[in-house]
């Protein structure tokens, strides 16, 4: 942790580099999702990528996992390759934490099991260990009473910061946010973006999938606007809410902050 | 919140409808005229068709074949010195039942004093012997004994519980069967002696123990991405259910033995389990399949994304809950597969319907046939009705069809 808040104020730092992506494609059939990304995010960034439905931008976070295979270009994420080879798949997931717009906790597990399964059957920690390390996660989110019930019983928002608890106790070297807030009710849009700004002072890697154009103003350290499977347009959130510079960043960004 | 609560509009109680016997009656039955008259004709029908069925039971049936062949009905020729190894397996069955009570179920005072009443009130039949009486009672005691066992351990003995059903099934195939080294305790019965309800009992549980493995396995293959595992289990799939039971079995009577060493004749009984287990995977198997399907794509997502290999995604997160779905199915299956044991009366085996019908074959009990007709319906109706039962309850108190 204190590498990478180091890491974020000296950004010159080559090898501090985490994610690289190279010429990156996707197909779905004949549709092509990705037609070619390339990105380098270094330790400690907090990366928000934005765009129209149907950009790409889910499929892109999703190869970073291989929750989606990309077909063309290369992935390397904290130095491993990702291939066809299941031990670096399983590896990088290990070192990913993924949190999903509709939340996807196991409903047959109580709220600490979801977040204790992974460490105990990946991890190999001891039971005892991985409960404890689970109370502290659902102190930070917030829940900590909320430890012995199941996520039917929790709202959406609490649904989703027990997902992002259960994310965070592999200890992830990356996390991934894949439109977290989305399926949320507006009331409870806060205090998932409430954690996940704590996250993101607190110097873990991030890659945001969202609109919360606040978020991404307040925390981002870049932005990226995806199109088409394109990027069309990346910056500081300075660059790219004050001065963009294509037409399709300015039409889209006009069509979300408008209303 | 709390601002809002303290203004809460205030609520009324909803409307409600006084319930008599006679208002229901005059509300349901006789609220004009048509309805009264349909009333009177249906009674009548009704008092047609009962009336000979009735007078048949309450004056011209004569029980005696039943009691007479009781224990052949229940165990078949099973040595009556070796008779107390069967109650051994009941009051092990009261010891499991009792414990998993104890551990699982809430409530339900009623189920539980209603089942402990059964052996009190069979004990009390006239023609009960001594022995049996005893055996009954003690096996209540047992029961309750389990059941202060597993209320003190709870949690601590779920684990043991779930694992004491499966010990039960091989402890009573061991029993029932005895071995050869143990010989001087536990002398082998051939299976050609095993007959009766202990049979039937003997057939289904195998039948249900070795093919659930076998099904999940089926259902696997079956959305494997390996096309040769895929198709082996599609068309075992589908070349069994296209097959009758009855073929099936006469199938595993005379095939089996080609699969063994030469001079090796596997028993009867081994072929029908081989047979019914063979049958009952395939349908275990769909019906599997159907609650794996039910499980949204983003479950196997985030396994994935928190590092859990294929099998640990399977074991720990997709199967729990597709068979948790998939569970009154299931045991409805199980209740089509107890009543399809019947069938192995083709093979030449003797369980329950077996011999209710050789007992007809002999002649003095020749025009028995509706008492000992009845008698093994009513047997069957009693352990569907409450395989049924369980599953209704299950499904309630799992919450599925609902969610």
């Amino acid at each position: 942790m204190n590498l990478s808040s180091i890491s974020q104020q000296n950004p010159g730092y080559e090898e501090d580099v985490i994610i690289i992506c190279r010429d990156v494609h996707k197909w779905f059939g004949n549709f092509q999702a990705l037609r070619g990304i390339s990105m380098e995010v270094r330790k400690g960034e907090v990366v928000v990528i934005f765009g129209p439905s149907g950009s790409g931008k889910s499929t892109f976070i999703r190869t970073l996992n291989r929750l989606e295979e990309h077909q063309k270009g290369q992935i390397i994420i904290d130095g491993i390759e990702l291939t066809r080879d299941v031990r670096n798949i399983e590896q990088v997931r290990m070192e990913t934490g993924m949190v999903f717009q509709q939340f996807n906790l196991f409903p047959h597990l109580t709220v600490i099991q979801n977040i204790t399964l992974a460490p105990i059957h990946v991890r190999k920690w001891h039971k005892d260990k991985a409960e404890e390390v689970a109370k502290q996660l659902l102190e930070r989110v917030g829940i900590p009473e909320q430890a012995q019930k199941y996520p039917a019983q929790l709202s959406g928002g609490q649904q989703q910061r027990v997902a992002i608890a259960r994310a965070l106790a592999m200890q992830p070297k990356i996390m991934l946010f894949d439109e977290p807030t989305s399926a949320l009710d507006p009331e409870m849009i806060k205090e998932v973006l409430d954690v996940m700004i704590e996250l993101a002072r607190s110097g873990m890697t991030m890659l945001v999938v969202t609109h919360e154009m606040g978020f991404a103003k307040g925390v981002a350290s870049r932005m990226y606007f995806f199109d088409q499977g394109l990027i069309v347009e990346s910056g500081t959130p300075e660059d790219i809410f004050t001065r963009p510079q294509e037409d399709r960043t300015k039409l889209f960004l006009s069509q979300i902050l408008t209303h | 919140m709390t601002s809002q609560a303290a203004s809460s509009p205030q609520t009324l109680p909803p409307p409600t409808e006084r319930f008599t016997v006679l208002g229901w009656v005059y509300k349901n039955l006789f609220s004009n005229w048509y309805n009264t008259l349909l009333t009177f004709i249906a009674l009548g029908l009704a008092y047609a068709l009962l009336k000979p069925f009735l007078t048949w039971l309450f004056e011209q049936a004569d029980w005696e074949v039943v009691q007479v062949n009781f224990r052949l009905l229940m165990v078949g020729q099973y040595p009556k010195e070796e008779m107390w190894r069967i109650w051994l397996c009941l009051h092990l069955l009261a010891a499991v039942v009792g414990l998993s009570w104890g551990v699982w179920v809430r409530g339900h005072l009623y189920l539980a004093l209603g089942l402990l009443l059964v052996p009190v009130l069979l004990a009390f039949l006239p023609s009960a012997s001594a022995t049996i009486r005893l055996n009954l009672l003690t096996m209540d005691m047992v029961a309750l004994l389990a059941y202060g066992f597993g209320r003190l351990g709870k949690n601590s003995l779920r684990r043991f519980a779930a694992w004491s059903w499966v010990a039960y099934l091989l402890l009573v195939i061991l029993i029932v069967r005895g071995a050869a080294p143990i010989a001087e305790r536990l002398p082998v019965v051939p299976s050609g002696l095993w007959g009766g309800l202990l049979l039937t009992f003997l057939l289904t549980m195998t039948g249900i123990v070795l093919s659930f493995p076998l099904g999940i396995l089926l259902a696997l293959g079956r959305r494997s991405q390996l096309p040769a595992i895929r198709w082996v289990s599609v068309g075992y799939i589908e070349v069994i259910r296209g097959v009758p039971l009855v073929t099936i079995l006469f199938m595993a009577a005379t095939m089996v033995p080609f699969f063994l060493p030469s001079g090796a004749r596997p028993d009867l009984v081994l072929r029908a389990v081989v047979g019914i287990t063979l049958f009952s995977a395939a349908y275990l198997a769909e019906n599997v399949r159907g609650g794996l399907q039910a499980i949204p794509h983003g479950q196997y997502e985030a396994a994935y994304a928190l590092g859990l290999n294929g099998f640990q995604t399977m074991t720990r997160i997709i199967l729990p809950q597709a068979l948790r779905i998939v569970i009154p199915v299931l045991l409805g299956q199980f209740i089509a597969l107890f009543k399809d044991t019947t069938l192995v009366v083709t093979i030449g085996l003797l369980e329950l319907l077996g011999i209710a019908r050789s007992v007809l074959a002999q002649p003095q009990y020749i025009s028995y046939q509706r008492e000992i007709y009845l008698f093994v319906a009513v047997v069957f109706w009693i352990f569907c009705y409450f395989m049924s039962y369980i599953s209704q309850r299950l499904e309630l108190a799992l919450g599925t069809g609902k969610r």
